[in-house]
This record gives C-alpha cells, structure tokens and sequence, in this order.
C-alpha cells in the first residue's frame, strides 16, 4: 500500500509537470467536444440549386419560392436554357439542376381531366454526385417538396367534393428521446465517449512506454516494485483523469452548453464508465508493453483507434453495415460505451437494458488487462 | 570472508550467440570489484543477471545468499542498481526522486527524513533539493544516483560504467562516495573503462569474449602480466578478443 502511495505520488507529479501532456488531457476535449459536435451534423442545409425555368408562369415562381422556402436549398442561379446550368454543376458551383418544362402552369391548370392524366407534369432533376451525401439528401429534400407541391395543387384544383378524392396515406412522425431531431444530442454523448477513450488508451501507452524509451523502468525492475503496483500505479491516475475529463464533458459541455440533460441514473452511468475505463487502459497497457519507443506506440494506438472510431457506429449507422462489417463493430469497445451513453443519457434506460452491455465490458476489460499483465516483465 | 555473490558456470545466450560463458567468480563483503572488459565482451549481460534483469540460460549464481532464479525479488531487496543510462526521474526535483525511491524501498517517513537530509548534506547540494533533476549538470546527476541507489543500505551495489562522460575532479569525488560506501560494509560491483579507476578496486576481473579471462589485485596482476600499469594489462589481454562491437 506504502509503495504504491509513492508510485501515486510520483505519477501524479510527473503528469502535472508535463507541459505538453496537461494541454493535452483537459484542454483539447473540451475544444473537441465545442467544435465537433456542431460540424459533425448529419443533416445537410445550404444546398445549392440552379433552377432552369422555360415557363416563367405564377406556378413556377410559387415552385420556386416554395423550395426556397425550405430553408435546405440556396438559390445559386435562375437561367433559362439548360447548358448554362450545366456549367453551373460542372464549376462546382452547384449541386442540383431543376428544370421546368414550358408549359408547366398551362398543362397543370388544363381541366380535361383525360389530357392531364395522359400527359402529366415532367420535372426534370440533375444531381452532382460528387458530394454524394449532399446530392442524395438534396435530391430526396427536393423530390418530398415537389411532391408536397403537387398536393396542394391539387387539393387547389379538386375542390369539388363530388369527385373522390384520391385516397392518400399520411405520414405522420415522431422521434422519441431526441423529439427536435437534434444532431448534437446524437452526437455529443458520442464524441465524449471515444474522448475518454483516446486518454485512456494513448496516455496510458505513451507514459509506460516514455519510461522504457528513457531507461527508467530498469531502475523500477531492480527494486522490489510488485508487477502488480507498478500496473495499478500506472492505471489509477489515468482512470482518474478519466473521469474527471468525462465530468466536464459531461456536465460543462453537455449539459451547460448544449443543454443536455441526462435521463437516466447517474450513478448507473459512472459504474458502467468505470468498467469502461479499465478495460481502455488496459488496451493502453497492452499497446505499451509491445511497444519499445513512443513512436512504435503511438503507431499502434493510432491504428486501433481508427478501426474504432470509424467502427464505432459514431459516424456511420451500425445497422446499415453489412454483416461482416457489423461483427467487426462487436470487437471494439467503443461501440459499447457509445450505445450505452446514448441509451442512458437520451433514453433514460436502466441496468436491466445494458445488463449485456456490462458482461460484455467486464470481459473486455479481463482479456486485455490479463493479456497485457502476462506481458509484461520485469526480466528479460 | 563471507562471499556477497558466488556465481558458477553462469551464462547466457540469445540464440546461438553467447553473451557471457560459464563465468564463475566470487565477491567477497566490504569490498570493492572491478569488472573489466571492452565493449561487447558480456560486462553489462553478466551484471543484468546478477541484478534479476535478465535470466540466465545456465549455471547458478547466489546474490547474498538468495537464488537468482527462485528469489530474484529476495534479491532486489538487497542490491542497489545504478545503470549506464542515468535513470533517476527528471521531472522530479531531487528531493522528491530520493524520496521516491527510498519509499519504494519501504524506508519510514522518519528515515526517509534523516537519510534525505544525511545525503543532501554530503553531496553539498541544500540549494538545489528543489531544482528539477534533469536541470542538474551530468557529474551531480551521477553522484545523486549512487546516492539513491545505495539509500536503502543494500548489501551489493551494482554500477554499470558510472563514471562515463564525467570530468576528472567528479569522477575523484565519486570514488571518495564509492569508498565511503565500502568502509559501511556495502559491497561494490563496477564496470568501468577508465584503468585508472580499476587501480582503485580491491581486486579486478578481466571479461574477454564472454570469459572471465584474469581475476586478481591490481597489484598481481601487473605482475602476472609483468606489466607497469594496469593500462598494459588491458591490452595483453584485451588484444585477443574476437569480437567487438
């Protein structure tokens, strides 16, 4: 107990000391957690469109002003011959072309029921790919809006209630836990996760590692230093920045700056990102014990953390994975701590949820420590 | 005598290369042993496996009376280290570095207290207990890590080339710390390259590709070798060596 006081000690000093690790640990979350979250939207606004206009009747102006409206597109240009517009989309300025056909409000206003029937409304949409997200979203936005257009052109013109109206099937949706659809709901508890994530595997690796690198860990192996202090004097103070890194994103950034209040038992939180936090140091631990210079460590935790994050369901939806892809997801243990997060803090749920969740942790958290404890000696 | 370590047939091998063969030697308490070589000959190979750093392939070895391979954490009880890389914490500041490892060796708050001040007041450093270590120039540094090294009176202390690097009127005061150490009864076990420090050791072994070639006095060895100085008996026997580095 005596020693591993003096290990604490020391730990503690050394990290306090270091200039460039402080910064490190409390500054930089707190920036990431300011930024990333309000960049890190799915939701794609500001798409621009050049609409190519034959007609220039009232309906087509009403068109227009109504995708305008929507808040998604910007209006880039309004031409009237459809090359012009294609340059728009080939200089990059663009990323949607509608046309409007002339005859649009002739045609839509013609009450032969028979002649609309046969020869209805052609729109005609040009999509830039190269932004793929952008274009999609941009086509579907544009595709509901025109639809929505053309029910109220014709709520406009069948009034008659003698005529049977068509029989439509309305859509009427609500999301629960995030009811204002809020992308930083979604994404702040995210990005907190693989934060404490980062600290714990990285720091935990390049502090052991430093040790090695600089001839230390000799002078450790020479005294009668237990394997097992060392480790827990090595794992203690990072499980405790740990935490205190997630308090702040947690209550500082979450709740006072983005207004998000955790639903679900605190405490329930806190024991699940305890389990969490040994097992990342222990991948921390392990790294470190494979590794010779810093460099070697900071490689290999790069690696790791890539897969992870990118496999992390943060970014992209798990579900739409393909199946190998999803096995993957269930080896990372981000994964966990990011549905956990997301289901206690927005969804408000309990240990009977995530009950799983933890058996799964505990036994992240055995594999690696055990492995990188085998590793580790103290001879050579 | 009591002998402090006995070794027989020690040795070591990575792969089919053999770092230190069969050396058997012993080193007697209180005094001061020599372990000559040049680079590459097993010098650094033999004292990691005196200190429990490294396992050795074959042979036995007792480090004050403990077996280096069931009773290696017996054994870091009572040896002090100090290694050819400076290995004190150099973000710690110099009172903080003794502290921490006279805890760890389980030295009391009372003794921690006393032992600081006693070696602080030695090595005339009161003004700088606050500096950092890694601010302090290269002689200091050396001399404070044999101070920590032997703070919890080990029975051995090991020095691996403690010297290196370090000017002429240093390296005097760092032999008057090793003497002092050896008049406590705390035996010392050196590599060095400089022939003059092996003068100054009681009795001197000589490693030659792995073998402990010669092991005497200075004095009969210059004989031996009908040699002036110790210089000239470096050279007789360092001359046949195979390898190098």
């Amino acid at each position: 107990m005596r020693t591993l006081k003096f290990l604490l000690q020391k730990e503690f000093k050394q990290i306090f000391r270091n200039k460039s690790l402080l910064p490190l640990l409390f500054v930089v979350p707190i920036m990431q957690l300011l930024i990333l979250p309000l960049a890190a939207d799915y939701e794609v606004k500001n798409i621009n469109i050049t609409i190519v206009d034959h007609d220039h009747s009232s309906y087509s102006h009403k068109l227009i002003s109504k995708i305008t409206a929507s808040g998604y597109f910007k209006l880039e240009n309004y031409v009237t011959a459809f090359n012009e517009a294609f340059d728009d989309i080939e200089k990059d300025r663009s990323d949607l072309i509608l046309e409007i056909p002339q005859g649009f409000e002739r045609n839509l206003i013609r009450e032969d029921a028979s002649a609309r029937q046969t020869d209805g409304q052609q729109l005609y949409i040009a999509i830039n790919a190269i932004n793929g997200v952008k274009a999609n979203l941009g086509g579907t936005y544009l595709n509901r809006i025109l639809a929505d257009y053309n029910a109220d052109v014709r709520m406009e013109w069948m009034q008659m209630p003698k005529f049977n109206r068509f029989p439509t099937i309305g859509i009427a949706s609500s999301s629960w836990f995030n009811p204002t659809m809020n992308y930083r709901f979604y994404m702040v508890p995210g990005i907190l996760a693989l934060l404490v994530t980062m600290i714990g595997a990285y720091m935990c690796a390049l502090n052991i590692v430093k040790e090695k690198e600089v001839g230390t860990i000799e002078q450790i192996n020479v005294t009668p230093i237990k394997k097992y202090q060392f480790i827990l004097g090595k794992l203690i103070p990072f499980w405790i920045i740990g935490i205190v890194v997630f308090s702040m994103g947690l209550f500082g950034i979450g709740w006072l700056v983005y207004g998000i209040v955790p639903l679900g038992n605190l405490f329930l939180l806190y024991a699940y990102l305890a389990v969490y936090l040994i097992a990342v140091l222990g991948l921390g631990l392990l790294i470190s014990t494979y590794a010779e210079t810093q460099q070697q460590a900071m490689s290999i935790a790069f690696f790791f953390m890539m897969v992870f994050i990118l496999m992390s369901g943060l970014f992209t939806p798990i579900d739409s994975m393909p199946k190998w892809a999803y096995v993957m997801t269930q080896f990372s243990p981000i994964t966990y701590f990011i549905e956990v997060m997301r289901m206690i803090v927005l969804k408000g749920s309990g240990f009977a949820d995530i009950k799983i969740h933890f058996l799964i942790m505990i036994g992240f958290a055995a594999i690696l420590n055990g492995w990188a404890i085998y590793n580790y000696k103290k001879t050579s | 005598m009591d002998t402090v370590i006995h070794t027989t047939k020690l040795t070591k091998r990575f792969g089919s290369f053999i770092a230190a063969n069969e050396i058997t030697f012993d080193v007697y308490r209180g005094e001061i042993f020599g372990f000559l070589g040049a680079n590459g000959a097993g010098k650094t190979t033999a004292m990691r496996m005196l200190c429990g750093l490294s396992k050795p392939s074959s042979g036995t070895a007792a480090i004050a009376g403990f077996d280096i391979y069931k009773q290696t954490e017996e054994i870091k009880k009572n040896i002090g280290y100090m290694s050819q890389k400076f290995s004190l914490y150099e973000d710690l500041t110099v009172l903080e570095n003794i502290r921490f490892f006279g805890g760890i060796y389980g030295l009391s708050d009372k003794q921690l207290k006393e032992k600081s001040e006693q070696l602080i007041a030695t090595l005339g450093m009161k003004n700088e207990t606050k500096k950092m270590v890694g601010a302090l120039p290269l002689g200091w540094k050396q001399k404070l890590s044999f101070s920590v090294a032997i703070l919890h009176e080990p029975k051995i202390v090991f020095l691996d080339e403690p010297t290196g690097g370090v000017d002429p009127v240093t390296r005097r005061q760092f032999w008057d710390l090793i003497y002092e150490a050896a008049d406590n009864g705390i035996t010392v076990f050196v590599t060095t390259h400089y022939m003059d420090e092996a003068e100054y050791c009681n009795r001197i072994s000589m490693m030659v590709d792995g073998e402990i070639k010669a092991l005497n006095t200075p004095a009969k060895l210059k004989q031996q070798y009908s040699a002036t100085s110790m210089d000239e008996v470096f050279y007789e026997l360092a001359r046949g060596a195979k390898r190098s580095e």
